[in-house]
């Protein structure tokens, strides 16, 4: 479904991506783990066609942004890392918007509205939202057209306890479904844990080691945390407590 | 019908439209200030104005001024200090008021560097003599009036037939003002609303998500540039309404010119527009950037006052602005009953400059 191939990708003097490469199967869920700064954003940038990689390639369906731009963006769906939508929109006004791009009616907004739970919050204008609802409007214009492909960059990054439990049904929901493959950025470890089949942990730009659950833990590391301070001597959540209003 | 709700463009520009009209500031900067300030300065200017000089008198107790005050002056008290007001009542330059207060020099000088005063008096030796910075126009008016009047007295109450006042439509102030600010109000919506809209909107990361999507990037734009042209066309007509009502200006010339020169306007102020915010991501540096381009022109091209004022040297240059170009082709059409040929020139060269700013301004933009 997606392939990643020796992928580098520098700013300036910093080197974000380092050659990586990785493949995701259909249907599977799949964590990019790793701290702020590894390189996450700018990896998922470049396979949501963002921006183009300083060398590699990234085949999604065994296509490339280069070729097929207009076909693969109907197929994909994503939500950025920290997106406001404009302030003086509604909730409904925004979807709307974002449906009209995929020719889509009121009817999968109203839709995505349920599946979101924002239906109280559908005449609500955005800038009224909470940090939880922003990122589930986020969510909500990521899932319109039924993506094939969903890319969700730091979704729950900053919101409280309950608001990320949430965000997680919603995607355990649709994974119990089998139709979406999802690639999520995360320096959450139950995140990855609790909602991904095959996680992969980066740190500085390359990927350190990956695997499902199981084939990452052993009898050293009993968790994700105490793996990632094993590899790298560094902890995961770093300046990572900040919560959303 | 389905089809339409469902176009992007189309919702594109009902979001606009919806963002832009729940903006409060939007109404009251677009249609209510212009509004307000030309009622503001339209009654300033067409009011029968009074002047009043305030006069120090310093040693003059009884010379020769001191006497014409006791017969024309009124005797009264300011702030403690004895003053005597002379009133010239005249009919066709407005009445003046003079208000001459006793002081000594040191006092005098301190109240003319605060501005409360416009000139000193003196007496030597029966010779009035006026002491004022020359460069100051109100005090130099001061000057002339009080000398001539001192000289002779009685002769301003008379009728001055030599004077025959201009109250024709398209010579008065209001005539002015009204057409330079329908070009100025254009001006600064289009800077504002286009420019400030897409950098907001980069430094969100909305138009990063927006590409994201299968949105077309013209129809992004083009919805921009729609809904700030139609808010355009509402405020220049509640404002010409307005002036139409209050002022009775109105276009005496081509209003087919006039329509097209505002359309001109408005594509050289998009263009302007687009490539002020083709790069920026900051909002504070987008804002510098506006200013930047706005504030030399609402200072130069004429909006309030004449640039005729500006040096010699000067004109030629502020003529090629575009705002100068707008204002007075505006003001021609106004005020001169112009037509189609004699606006071709400014309203072929903004559609140019338009144009060539907006390929540039698409050629350097930075979508996320």
């Amino acid at each position: 479904m997606i392939e990643v191939k020796n992928v580098y990708k520098s700013f300036k003097d910093v080197h974000a991506v380092r050659g990586i490469s990785f493949s995701v199967r259909q249907g599977e869920f799949v964590a990019l783990l790793g701290p702020n700064g590894a390189g996450k954003t700018t990896l998922v940038e470049m396979m949501e066609g963002l921006r183009k990689p300083d060398s590699g390639d990234i085949f999604i369906q065994g296509k490339s942004w280069k070729k097929s731009e207009k076909e693969l963006r109907q197929i994909i769906g994503l939500s950025l890392q920290e997106t406001r939508f404009p302030e003086k929109l509604k909730v409904r006004e925004v979807l709307r918007l974002f449906a009209s791009f995929f020719k889509l009616g009121t009817e999968r907004v109203d839709e995505v509205i349920a599946l979101v739970g924002l239906e109280n919050k559908r005449q609500s204008l955005t800038k009224n939202l909470s940090g939880g609802q922003r990122q589930r409007l986020a969510l909500a214009t990521a899932l319109l057209n039924r993506p094939q492909i969903l890319f969700l960059d730091e979704p729950t990054t900053g919101l409280d306890p309950h608001s990320r439990f949430d965000l997680w049904n919603i995607l355990q929901e649709l994974k119990s479904k089998g139709d979406t493959t999802l690639l999520l950025t995360t320096h959450y470890m139950e995140e990855a844990q609790s909602l991904c089949d095959h996680i992969i942990i980066i740190d500085e730009g390359v990927i350190i080691k990956g695997g499902s659950l199981n084939e990452l833990l052993d009898d050293q590391s009993h968790n994700l945390d105490e793996l990632f301070i094993r590899l790298t001597g560094k902890t995961l959540t770093d300046n990572s407590n900040q919560v959303l209003k | 019908m389905k089809s339409l709700k469902n176009n992007q463009l189309y919702r594109l520009i009902l979001c606009r439209f919806a963002e832009t009209v729940r903006e409060p500031e939007v109404l009251f900067w677009g249609i209510i200030f212009p509004v307000l300030i030309s009622i503001g300065l339209g009654l300033a200017f067409t009011q029968n104005n009074e002047s009043k000089f305030n006069i120090l008198c310093v040693g003059t107790q009884g010379t020769e001024l001191d006497s014409l005050l006791t017969i024309y002056g009124e005797k009264s008290e300011k702030k403690g200090k004895e003053t005597f007001i002379w009133k010239v009542e005249d009919a066709t330059l407005g009445n003046t008021t003079y208000h001459f207060i006793h002081s000594d020099w040191d006092n005098a000088i301190i109240s003319l560097k605060r501005g409360e005063s416009d000139i000193i008096v003196t007496d030597s030796l029966s010779k009035i003599g006026y002491h004022f910075d020359p460069n100051n126009a109100q005090a130099q008016l001061a000057y002339m009036k009080l000398s001539a009047l001192v000289q002779s007295p009685t002769r301003i109450h008379s009728a001055q037939p030599q004077i025959s006042p201009l109250t024709l439509k398209g010579v008065r102030y209001i005539d002015f003002f009204i057409p330079g600010l329908i070009a100025f109000g254009l001006m600064s919506s289009l800077l504002w609303g286009i420019s400030y809209t897409i950098i907001e909107c980069r430094s969100q990361r909305l138009l990063r998500r927006l590409i994201a999507s299968p949105m077309r990037k013209s129809n992004y734009l083009i919805a921009i540039m729609f809904v700030r042209i139609v808010m355009n066309v509402a405020e220049a007509l509640i404002l010409l309404f307005f002036a139409w009502l209050l002022f009775d200006v109105y276009i005496q010339g081509s209003i087919g010119a006039f329509a097209l020169l505002f359309v001109a306007g408005n594509v050289a102020f998009t263009g302007v527009a687009v490539l002020l915010s083709c790069r920026t991501s900051k909002t504070e540096s987008g804002t510098g950037l506006i200013n930047l381009v706005q504030m030399p022109m609402m200072l130069l091209s004429g909006i309030f006052f004449s640039y005729h004022n500006f040096p010699e040297w000067s004109i030629g240059a502020i003529k090629l602005l575009p705002l100068t170009a707008l204002a007075d082709g505006f003001r021609a059409i106004f005020n001169e009953g112009a037509g189609w040929l004699q606006v071709a020139t400014p309203t072929a060269a903004l559609f140019v400059l338009g144009a060539v700013c907006f390929v540039a301004g698409m050629r350097w933009f930075k979508w996320q």
